[in-house]
């Protein structure tokens, strides 16, 4: 069990000159002990080198890795204690699974009866005591999933467990039922998790913090809720929430911002923005008949029914949005309704925080 | 229950008339032989299986040659197998995984296969004689007692080394290939879980090339059954019969001798025990693994 700090920890394949050559950006984070955190990012975006990083198959080529403190960065992987899943279940294929379980315990010289109590422990916890004796080649792949998560759990001494995409072979049926799994093994053992994902329902679910990353950069760490209310860059708008949130190229000024020629009220205050950004999620814009106060008209593209809501497609002038449409027919002639506590401005990608205070006290 | 219509057996028909044409018919002719026999002038009569029993029977001039060959051609597969199956792993171990190198090393290693049987035997033949050749002439002059016309053992080693230096390195490719598709995350979970290499080898990559290995021992099996042209311009089959293996026999009898009838029996007996040895090999191997499935499971 440790607290896990990378400290300045980034990393170039070839020889760093620019920024570009970085496959992750130098970033400082604390991991902390107890934690159960996701890295969340499309594919190639860095994710699973950070990853590699912390579990040290990968050397980092800058920064330092610290375990409670202590400089870990050249320590070689089997003495980390590191447990790692990964995509594809890893099984030993000739040994049963109470051979695969106690592997780990083997090589580090662990007394027979002490491999064997473990064993039964990690299998009563992961459902895996029936199959204890079968060979682990012929389960299934959820199944092997477990003994790949149980080798790493079966070490008392273990500092933290790392996820790289360990349900994407797995069937969709039984994903939900893995998935709350390694939930419950968590609560149980009160352990360090990075979870690796570009599923962001996978990441919403499983993690208590979520690091959302992009072209080898970290962009935003929260909760999954901070994450869908405050997005602080608009790819974290745009990847998390299905669909993604609406960006409107913008001028802002004060408390208005001017949209396709129309102006759009905001909640807060801000310093003139030219060349800004309007994000707002496809929740927080409702579609209304034309006429409404406050109302901007749009064209309706086409309607999508997903069953427990209908979405409109729209047109804004020349941009496209995403808005919902509330339940009742559809209006003939339809405008758009944003709620103004939702709307954020970005400048640069980056979200601007209005001045609200200052406007109260005006 | 799904339309059933035996008529889809006519499209089977060119297979079978390519199948008849390319071996049945030819092959025929040895049955034919083998159970004729002649007194020239193209005239044959029957002779029900009197080659065979002279073949099975050790006592005859020919059923000793067979009997003798026959112990010699099992010794020759186990000697080489033993030799090139581990030392073709090992070699495939031991080949570069990605850089430049890779190339080159497969490059190199192909080089012996793509040399003509023949001209092998003749590499063989010069660089291992006494008098000139590069090892014959070295071990000579170590003081080592080699020569491979004069003594038996030194024939064989020649032999099994050249067989050695001709095919090790169609094991240790095939392995290689077996290797490669190992995919990284192995090694990577094998570190994590502080195995030694050994164990890596012992639980991953051996039974990860278990497949490629039926394939090679069955080829290397069937290849070195059926050796012909090495030891026929090494050593001619000498000294005395030492080297003299089945195929090397059968020759000597069908085109030395022109001994038709025994040595079409020959043939056909030679030709089911490769079959029959190959197919033992292969479901061995496979039940072996099943039946250890089964095991763990019960």
């Amino acid at each position: 069990m440790a607290t896990i700090t990378l400290d300045g920890i980034g990393h170039a394949y070839g020889p760093a000159r620019t920024e570009a050559d970085y496959a992750l950006k130098p970033i400082h984070h604390v991991w902390e002990q107890g934690m159960a955190y996701a890295l969340l990012g499309p594919s190639g975006c860095g994710k699973t080198t950070l990853l590699n990083i912390i579990s040290g198959l990968v050397t980092p080529s800058h920064g330092r890795l610290l375990f409670d403190g202590v400089d870990m960065t050249r320590v070689p992987t089997e003495r980390r204690n590191i447990a790692q899943v990964f995509q594809f279940p890893v099984i030993y294929d000739t040994m049963t699974v109470a051979e695969n379980l106690g592997f780990p315990l083997k090589n580090r010289g662990a007394g027979r009866a002490e491999i064997v109590a473990r064993v039964a422990e990690i299998a009563a916890m992961l459902d895996l005591t029936p199959v204890l004796g079968r060979r682990a080649r012929g389960l299934t792949a959820d199944a092997k999933q477990k003994i790949s998560l149980g080798r790493g759990l079966v070490r008392a001494d273990v500092n933290a467990v790392l996820f790289d995409e360990p349900l994407t072979v797995i069937d969709p049926a039984l994903k939900w039922a893995l998935r709350s799994k390694l939930k419950a093994v968590h609560r149980a053992l009160d352990l360090l998790m990075i979870y690796v994902t570009h599923d962001q329902t996978e990441a919403l679910t499983f993690a208590d913090r979520v690091l959302v990353m992009n072209e080898g950069r970290v962009l935003q760490i929260g909760t999954p809720s901070e994450l869908f209310d405050t997005p602080a860059h608009t790819f974290v708008g745009y990847f998390i929430g299905s669909p993604g949130m609406n960006l409107l190229p913008a001028n802002v000024q004060g408390r208005q911002a001017m949209v396709a020629g129309q102006a759009v009220p905001l909640y807060a205050a801000y310093q003139a923005l030219p060349g800004a950004e309007l994000g707002i999620r496809p929740e927080y814009v409702g579609l209304v008949p034309a006429g409404r106060p406050g109302s901007l008209p749009v064209q309706l593209i086409r309607i999508e029914d997903l069953g427990r809501r209908r979405l409109a497609r729209v047109s804004l002038g020349p941009h496209r949005l995403i808005a919902t449409v509330p339940p009742g027919p559809v209006p003939d002639d339809a405008a758009v309704l944003f709620d103004p506590a939702h709307l954020h401005v970005f400048q640069d990608s980056q979200r601007v925080q209005g001045e609200r205070l200052h406007e109260v006290a005006a | 229950m799904k339309p059933h219509s035996e008529r889809a057996w006519f499209l089977v028909i060119p297979v079978m008339i390519f199948v008849l044409f390319s071996s049945l018919i030819p092959m025929m002719t040895v049955v034919n032989y083998s159970v004729q026999d002649s007194m020239g002038q193209n005239s044959f009569f029957w002779n029900g299986s009197e080659w065979f029993q002279h073949l099975f029977d050790p006592t005859t001039d020919i059923g000793g040659r067979f009997a003798r060959a026959l112990v010699r051609n099992l010794v020759f597969s186990f000697v080489v197998l033993l030799i090139e199956i581990p030392l073709g792993i090992l070699v495939a171990l031991s080949i570069p995984k990605r850089g430049w190198a890779v190339g080159a090393v497969l490059v190199a290693m192909s080089l012996p296969m793509l040399i003509p049987w023949r001209v092998v035997g003749t590499i063989w033949q010069v660089f291992a004689r006494g008098d000139i050749g590069l090892l014959g002439a070295a071990l000579t002059g170590m003081g080592v007692p080699y020569n491979y016309t004069q003594d038996p053992l030194s024939a064989w080693c020649t032999i099994v080394v050249m067989d050695v230096w001709h095919w090790t390195s169609m094991v240790a490719l095939l392995c290689y290939a077996g290797l490669k598709a190992i995919p990284d995350a192995y090694y990577q979970a094998a570190r994590i879980d502080g195995a030694r290499r050994w164990s890596v080898f012992r639980n991953i990559e051996l039974p990860k090339l278990r497949r490629v290995l039926i394939i090679a021992v069955l080829l290397r099996f069937m290849e070195s059954f059926m050796i012909y042209t090495e030891p026929s311009v090494v050593t001619g089959g000498g000294p005395g019969e030492a080297t003299s293996f089945l195929s090397l026999d059968l020759v000597k009898i069908a085109l030395g001798q022109v001994d038709l009838g025994n040595a079409a029996a020959l043939s056909i007996v030679y030709n089911l025990i490769t079959l029959t040895l190959c197919w033992v090999f292969f479901t061995v191997m496979t039940q072996l693994d099943a039946r250890a499935d089964q095991e763990r499971t019960a």
